[in-house]
């Protein structure tokens, strides 16, 4: 009777923690679990990819390399499948030990805007980890109808009084020291500790003529009631969603150039799924896939694939014709090793807390 | 033995990731072996001990204000409005919140901004022909929060007023004292331990609070519960990111214990 309880009691136990495992795994292993950024938890980017595969795509969003990692750190080895990654990024990813190579010869490679493949970081050692999805500027991001356009097209006039408490800042320390490191003409490519003091002069001024320092929704909202009229470090990633409701919204790549982001797809090396996670970089990367994460409600971007099956007026918006100008002139993200980035990082810090 | 539960309840989910928490905080993962650069850093870096000072600055306004609001709006709750009233009088006192804390923070946000109800009505006044800036600063951060812990502060105080026995105010009456002097000397010392429990609470969340300095503040300061985001986003560093919230958890706890001596001190 005894062994008939403590059997029962170890089955029942073993129930509950299996329970439990299933409970804390983001999905079961039949479905397609990607770690995202918020354009690509839009139902009409995933919608035709679940009808097409007879699959439900679970996502989970999250902002900053660092948090996704802390995510996958945090999971089963398995659990996750795909995941979206600045390109920059994707080197700390594979050195971590956490993506798989990917067949190019299975990738559209030769659909995508060369400038902005990246190879420099989405390849290591040869092989190809990431494939750039979307892109765009950190720029300058505006209200047509409150400033002169004109103005718009120097760094300078950013420091200039006449804008004093009418420009937001965009909180993302990479992409606005980038800016600044060009406004002083430096190669964000090139830049060394030796370079911040310089910057940290330009990025001070900025502040010191901003009315806010805003993440995406703050600095988005800022710009679009009229708070502010000028977003540094903005561009058609927040002007293109608006532009239906506030056709005055534009961005300029200024004279001095603007910083190229770009995010990639990268699939984890311990996916269980991977024949169907392939399938999902396919999708994405197709001209439907391309058009509807360039479209998606969360926010646009240049679509990575010149062949992305936009209509005109979305072309418009995206100002798609202009595209080999403004990939001339922009340079792509700061890419600091870990000591220079948390220096600039502090460096960021510093700017915030000054009054 | 009937302990044990809250005792593994507390090891597991307190003391475990406390203790997980102070290793990572000293690099315990590193090959360099244990180190307290990250406290170090902290206690040298100008941005990073200031984020400090904002957070106190902040919460001690954000608490003093909240108290000094939801006093006497406790004291109309429990003594002005008519009992069979006074539960409905509480249920819409507590109305903000029932709505999401982002969204209220959100909405603060667009009545604070420059085309914003409170500047739309100042201009109409005539007493200001410029908007006032409003979002985005630090009062802006000290409305949201005060919105919120005044309707936490009136709860504890409106409780510890409805506890007074009725016969102290008569007793004091019939010692020929009157209504202020019953109140100063009588009401306001016996219902001070509810205002020092309310005042911590809202000493407490305010403190660790990271959505509505980041929405409302504009970030043109950074507090600790920011200071700390800023370290996990991209660069995930979380031994120093651990360090700074460990060091939030130690204002905390000695905000405590002042508080809990204090009362100490009051009930002797």
């Amino acid at each position: 009777m005894f062994t008939t309880l403590i059997s029962s009691l170890k089955r029942s136990a073993c129930a509950a923690a299996l329970a439990g495992i299933a409970l804390a795994s983001p999905a079961s292993a039949a479905d397609l679990n990607a770690l995202i950024w918020c354009d690509h938890a839009d139902p009409a980017l995933l919608k035709p990819f679940e009808d097409a595969n007879s699959i439900k795509v679970n996502v989970k969003e999250f902002e900053g390399t660092g948090a996704g990692f802390a995510i996958v750190d945090q999971s089963q080895p398995g659990d996750w499948d795909v995941m979206v990654i600045d390109s920059i990024d994707v080197p700390r990813g594979v050195a971590k030990g956490l993506f798989e190579p990917l067949p190019e010869d299975k990738l559209p490679l030769g659909d995508l805007y060369p400038e902005v493949t990246m190879d420099g970081s989405t390849k290591v050692d040869g092989k190809r980890y990431g494939i750039t999805e979307k892109f765009g500027y950190n720029t300058i991001g505006f209200n047509k109808s409150k400033v002169d356009p004109a103005d718009m097209q120097s760094m300078n006039s950013l420091l200039d009084a006449k804008y004093k408490g009418r420009i937001a800042i965009y909180d993302y320390y990479l992409p606005v020291i980038g800016m600044a490191a060009l406004a002083i003409g430096k190669k964000t490519a090139e830049l060394t500790e030796a370079d911040l003091p310089a910057i940290k002069e330009v990025l001070l001024k900025m502040k010191a003529n901003s009315k806010l320092v805003g993440e995406v929704t703050a600095s988005q909202t800022a710009l679009a009631t009229g708070e502010v009229d000028i977003l540094v470090g903005g561009g058609e990633w927040v002007t293109a969603g608006l532009a239906k409701e506030n056709p005055a919204l534009d961005f300029s790549v200024p004279k001095e150039g603007a910083i190229l982001w770009s995010q990639s797809l990268a699939m984890f090396s311990a996916s269980k799924n991977k024949d169907m996670a392939l399938k999902f970089i396919q999708y994405v990367m197709s001209p439907e896939g391309q058009a509807r994460l360039a479209t998606s409600s969360c926010y646009w971007g240049m679509p990575a694939s010149k062949k992305a099956a936009l209509d005109d007026s979305q072309k418009k918006i995206l100002r798609f014709d202009e595209q080999p100008d403004f990939l001339k002139r922009s340079q792509p993200y700061p890419a600091p090793n870990a000591d220079l980035d948390k220096k600039m990082q502090d460096l960021w810090t510093e700017m915030l807390q000054t009054q | 033995m009937l302990v044990t539960p809250a005792l593994l309840w507390t090891l597991l989910f307190f003391v475990a990731p406390f203790v997980a928490m102070a290793l990572l905080s000293l690099n315990f993962q590193s090959s360099d072996g244990l180190t307290i650069s990250n406290y170090t850093q902290f206690f040298t870096n100008p941005s990073y001990y200031r984020a400090m000072i904002n957070s106190l600055e902040v919460t001690g306004m954000v608490t003093v204000i909240s108290v000094l609001l939801a006093y006497p709006f406790a004291w109309i709750l429990a003594e002005q409005i008519p009992a069979r009233l006074q539960r409905l009088a509480l249920l819409l006192a507590i109305l903000p919140f029932w709505t999401s804390y982002v969204v209220r923070s959100y909405s603060w946000l667009l009545v604070l901004a420059q085309q914003g109800v409170v500047n739309e009505a100042l201009m109409r006044t005539g007493l200001f022909t410029e908007p006032l800036q409003l979002a985005n600063t630090r009062t802006a951060t000290i409305i949201g929060f005060v919105h919120f812990f005044v309707m936490l502060l009136t709860l504890t105080i409106f409780a510890s007023l409805k506890q007074l026995n009725p016969s102290y105010r008569k007793a004091a009456t019939d010692l020929g004292a009157g209504p202020i002097r019953t109140f100063i000397y009588i009401i306001l010392p016996l219902t001070i331990p509810g205002v020092m429990v309310g005042a911590f609470l809202t000493f407490v969340l305010a403190i660790g609070d990271y959505i509505t300095p980041q929405i409302l503040g504009g970030n043109n300061e950074l507090l600790m519960p920011q200071l700390i985001m800023m370290q996990i986003g991209r660069r995930g560093d979380f031994p120093l990111a651990s360090a700074l919230a460990l060091i939030l958890m130690a204002v905390v706890t000695i905000a405590y214990i002042a508080c809990a001596r204090w009362l100490k001190i009051e009930r002797t």
